[in-house]
């Protein structure tokens, strides 16, 4: 089959490879139709994201048609399933609090030894994420393993149209759960960092929660553009003082929850942020982290901080006092998709979120290392990459 | 006080003759069906990935194989020495034994968690011949050997399998020798 596949930083190719085959009772074969580039795939694009081996197979969103099934799968031939990005086993302590993120057994047992001496446990698998969450092949190919296959996968509708139900595998339940770590109460002004995809889902979530208003923050006027579509107020921090805009916009309150959206490779030229960038070019330390420390020093006193934002190593100069002295909670995690997905699938068929206005280019599976590129030079106008393996057939 | 309420494995006074390990693993299942799979040495050979072989001589005596470096082979006789049928099961090797080695297994009921199992393992530190032989022979710190196959356990327990992230038979099949 044909699989993209990392090589290196800003080095990843379409090569062709073997196909998958089932090892485990409870595995499946996915033909994929649609998957889509994350913006956390270009941590390992850029190279921030140690254990990757040359030839990992990348890509944590798709969906497709089962074609093969173990016998104790559940799923059956020709079903349209959507995959979460977090691998499962739904039988262990985590699973059954619905903590899917933190499965016990979704990471082979070599592979937890990592987790463990820089975490403290190690957490559950993830697709095509690096060896620390598994060394899993991930779904930018034209099939894919699908371990528990019984308790990960979501059954969608045939007719229901690819673009509306993919980003169920991460980014809509991530943004979800951003705003539910928010703990959003009615009246509630919500500021989020970064209008990428988890952001922008976290805004439309945050008015679904009751938020009375969300402010967004980017430097990216078309992301904000569609923040803004949303009902969102904007922050371009590149033409804006941040903190004292939100300051003002709350009348010298600060908002009542934030979500850092932004995550280890914050952009902007900030003298923190620099020093960041520094520090982890020499290994002093590993994530840029100014929205974190801007959202924690505009939060209200006794506020909520949420973090979907991908964070993996350590940082320097986390604002730990006035995290303390404000008395705020914060909440954070990989998504534990498995627990939003039916949730979600319905407020799409019932029309209550929409997930194709992000789409901005769909690519077949083969242009996929221009779908990087272009992700990561143009962030601005470049929001969403879908690649799909059948594009090209179709298009000769 | 001289001791505190710790187990006595995670010490910081090592004995230079003789080092122990525990490594704990709660796992979703009671505890008289984790006894009675571990009961049976058979079926600990898909768990423990540097065991060739596993021969059931009796009851309480089973023989053990482990693949050594440039194609030998070392075996030893494992004997139950103490069993509390749900509860406990303690072994050691026979006079003879390629490697002398001891342990036991606890299985301690935790309600709506499952079972707490621990290891507990004795054997020769590294840095004597013993030890260094030991430690070429399973390729890996004991400590590390044993925490990887109680994951192992937990998965097939759990599960009913073992976790893989091959995409391939051929894949896996390398990744199991």
């Amino acid at each position: 089959m044909r699989a993209l596949t990392w090589h290196g930083k800003h080095d990843v190719r379409v090569d062709t490879v073997d196909d998958p085959e089932i090892l485990n009772p409870r595995d499946s074969i996915i033909k994929i139709t649609a998957t889509a580039i994350c913006g956390s795939d270009l941590h390992l694009y850029d190279g921030y994201i140690p254990t990757m081996k040359s030839g990992d197979i990348l890509g944590h969103e798709f969906m497709g048609e089962v074609v093969e099934t173990g016998p104790r799968s559940t799923l059956q031939r020709g079903q349209k399933v959507v995959v979460p990005f977090t691998i499962a086993c739904g039988s262990c302590f985590h699973c059954g609090k619905h903590q899917y993120s933190a499965c016990d057994n979704g990471n082979p047992a070599d592979n937890q030894d990592i987790g463990r001496e820089l975490y403290g446990q190690p957490m559950s698998g993830l697709f095509g994420y690096s060896h620390m969450t598994g060394g899993y092949a991930g779904g930018q190919a034209e099939y894919v393993r699908v371990p528990f296959s019984d308790v990960g996968p979501i059954v969608v509708p045939n007719e229901i149209e690819d673009e509306k139900v993919l980003f169920l595998s991460d980014i809509l339940p991530t943004g979800w759960m951003a705003a539910e770590n928010a703990g959003i109460e009615p009246g509630d002004t919500v500021a989020v960092w970064g209008c990428g995809p988890v952001g922008l889902f976290a805004v439309q979530s945050a008015f679904l929660m009751g938020a009375a208003r969300v402010i967004a923050i980017d430097h990216f006027p078309h992301r904000l553009e569609l923040a803004k579509k949303f009902g969102a107020e904007t922050v371009n921090f590149e033409d804006t003082k941040t903190y004292e805009a939100l300051m003002e916009m709350t009348g010298g309150i600060g908002p009542d929850a934030v979500i850092d959206a932004v995550g280890l490779e914050a952009h902007g030229f900030f003298v923190d942020n620099v020093i960041d960038q520094i520090k982890a070019s020499t290994f002093l330390g590993t994530d840029r982290i100014h929205s974190i420390r801007q959202a924690i020093l505009a939060c209200r006193k006794g506020g909520r901080v949420s973090m979907p934002a991908v964070y993996g190593g350590f940082v320097d100069k986390f604002p730990l006092g006035a995290f303390m002295e404000k008395g705020l909670t914060l909440k954070t995690g990989q998504t534990h998709v498995q627990h939003y997905m039916p949730a979600l699938l319905n407020a799409i068929i019932e029309g209550k979120i929409d997930t194709t206005f992000l789409i901005s280019h769909t690519l077949p599976l083969e242009q996929a290392p221009e779908g990087y590129k272009m992700f990561h030079d143009n962030q601005n106008e470049v929001t969403k990459v879908v690649l799909k393996p059948d594009l090209a057939m179709a298009a000769e | 006080m001289r001791h505190d309420d710790a187990p006595v494995t995670t010490s910081k006074q090592t004995h230079p003759d003789r080092a122990l390990l525990a490594e704990t693993v709660t796992i979703n299942r009671p505890a008289q069906e984790l006894y009675e799979f571990w009961r049976n040495p058979a079926n600990l050979l898909p768990v423990m990935d540097n065991i060739a072989a596993i021969e059931v001589i009796d009851d309480t005596r089973s023989r053990w194989t482990v693949k050594a470096p440039a194609g030998r082979e070392v075996r030893w006789e494992s004997h139950v020495i103490n069993d509390v049928p749900g509860k406990e099961i303690t072994w050691r090797s026979a006079p003879g034994a390629d490697v002398a080695n001891s342990g036991r297994i606890e299985f301690r009921d935790a309600g709506d968690r499952g079972t707490v199992v621990r290891a507990v393992i004795a054997y020769d530190p590294p840095g004597g011949t013993i030890g260094q032989f030991i430690a070429k022979l399973f390729q890996r710190e004991p400590r590390i050997q044993a925490r990887r196959d109680l994951r192992r356990f937990k998965q097939l327990m759990e599960t009913g399998e073992i976790a893989t992230s091959s995409r391939t038979a051929k894949q896996l099949n390398e990744e199991q020798t």
